[in-house]
């Protein structure tokens, strides 16, 4: 079962959640933010294998090509241009549709590999820990997304989400079955929580909120959840311990009370989602 | 002699639109007939590689020189591959802007600009 963790807003707390939770749950760690994937700094697992994900484009062959232009009109990314002297690829806008090698009457598409990024995967105590990166200066996260869950392993797996919810979060969520949405109580934080709520119900996927950040000044929100009978799995104080293991890039479940509360929320997950 | 002038109108009365990539119509000036027409910029719509549209459309309507205020990496190395001059412009109208190049008051652009500016 895959339990997607994500929030709209960014730095609402997704990593905190999810490492904390495939600790308690022990759960296979999946870190699907591969622009920034920072789950590692606080799992720490001994990378055991690394794999390249690469990405087709297309190489044309001057000597085949008649400049017909058939392959820019084709393109829906603009990643080929007709100069009037020769085809040029414009590589990182390319998706790789290859439908540019389609339409090419006169063979001179060829298609070649170039890499995107890297799969990594490690072991951190006894949890399974699976990350994406995308190199830096590359545009498109998704089949470094892709590749990352198509190998997930079988059992319990938390993926921990890009923010957002363009393209990179939709990717991660078509492997999910369930999703936990974490948010903090501040007005950018609920405006794009709607945003990922309406996703997921896109989805159709059981999901339930974490309260990020809780103090009692957020109540509103609560309250907003409440009226729109919408499941709170839990809140996480807003205290400064936290925030002091959190930028050693230490987990949280050294302290009691926070993996109390951590506890809880697995507890309500397992039962909410029906999973192990 | 072509010449391509970014516009937000149709009109040589209109505002110069200092964007390449992203400006509404190209207007194409022909320096012995006078105004020929108005194209709309497929940039415009484009997610992504907007100049590279905008830069496809100046190469397909065989202008020799772009009159813009300035122009991302992409499409200023594509006008460089085909061979078209880009003169740097910031004039108030396009009919301004095609003044001062017949003026000889325009400076080539040497280097590109600055990615995805123009997408405000």
């Amino acid at each position: 079962m895959n339990i997607a963790i994500l929030s709209g807003k960014g730095g609402t707390g997704k990593t905190t959640v999810a490492v904390n939770l495939a600790q308690i749950l022990q759960a296979n760690y999946i870190d699907c933010d591969v622009e920034e994937p920072n789950g590692f700094i606080f799992l720490k697992p001994t990378v055991q294998k690394s794999e390249q994900v690469k990405v087709k484009y297309p190489v044309i062959d001057k000597d085949r090509c008649n400049l017909c232009g058939k392959c820019v009109q084709v393109c829906q990314f603009n990643a080929l241009f007709n100069s009037g002297k020769g085809i040029l690829t414009l590589e990182k806008l390319c998706h790789s549709c290859e439908a540019c090698g389609i339409v090419c009457k006169e063979e001179a598409i060829q298609f070649a590999d170039r890499e995107i990024g890297s799969i990594e995967e490690g072991q951190s105590a006894n949890l399974k820990c699976f990350r994406g990166i995308l190199n830096v200066g590359e545009p498109m996260a998704v089949p470094v997304i892709k590749q990352l869950l198509a190998a997930a392993p079988a059992g319990l797996n938390l993926l921990d989400c890009p923010p957002g919810t363009s393209c990179n979060a939709v990717s991660a969520l078509q492997y999910a079955d369930a999703a936990v949405l974490v948010t903090e109580p501040s007005v950018f934080g609920f405006h794009d929580l709607k945003m990922a709520i309406k996703l997921v119900q896109g989805f159709n996927l059981p999901f339930g909120i974490v309260l990020n950040k809780w103090s009692p000044e957020g109540s509103s929100y609560k309250e907003y959840l409440d009226k729109e009978n919408i499941k709170i799995l839990g809140f996480i104080p807003n205290t400064r311990e936290i925030a002091e293991e959190y930028s050693k890039g230490n987990t949280l479940n050294e302290i009691p009370e926070i993996n109390k509360v951590f506890s809880d929320i697995a507890r309500e997950i397992t039962e909410v989602f029906k999973c192990n | 002699m072509k010449i391509a002038i970014t516009s937000i109108g149709q009109q040589l009365s209109d505002r110069h639109d200092p964007r390449f990539g992203r400006c509404d119509y190209f207007l194409i000036y022909d320096s012995e007939k006078g105004l020929q027409k108005a194209i709309r910029n497929k940039g415009q719509d484009a997610s992504g590689g907007a100049g590279i549209a905008a830069a496809q459309q100046i190469v397909d309507e065989k202008v020799h020189v772009v009159l813009t205020g300035n122009m991302g990496p992409n499409a200023f190395n594509l006008m460089k591959e085909a061979g078209i001059k880009v003169y740097q412009c910031n004039a108030a109208s396009c009919a301004e802007a095609l003044e001062l190049y017949q003026n000889e008051k325009l400076t080539e652009l040497t280097q590109p600009g600055p990615s995805h500016h123009g997408m405000n």
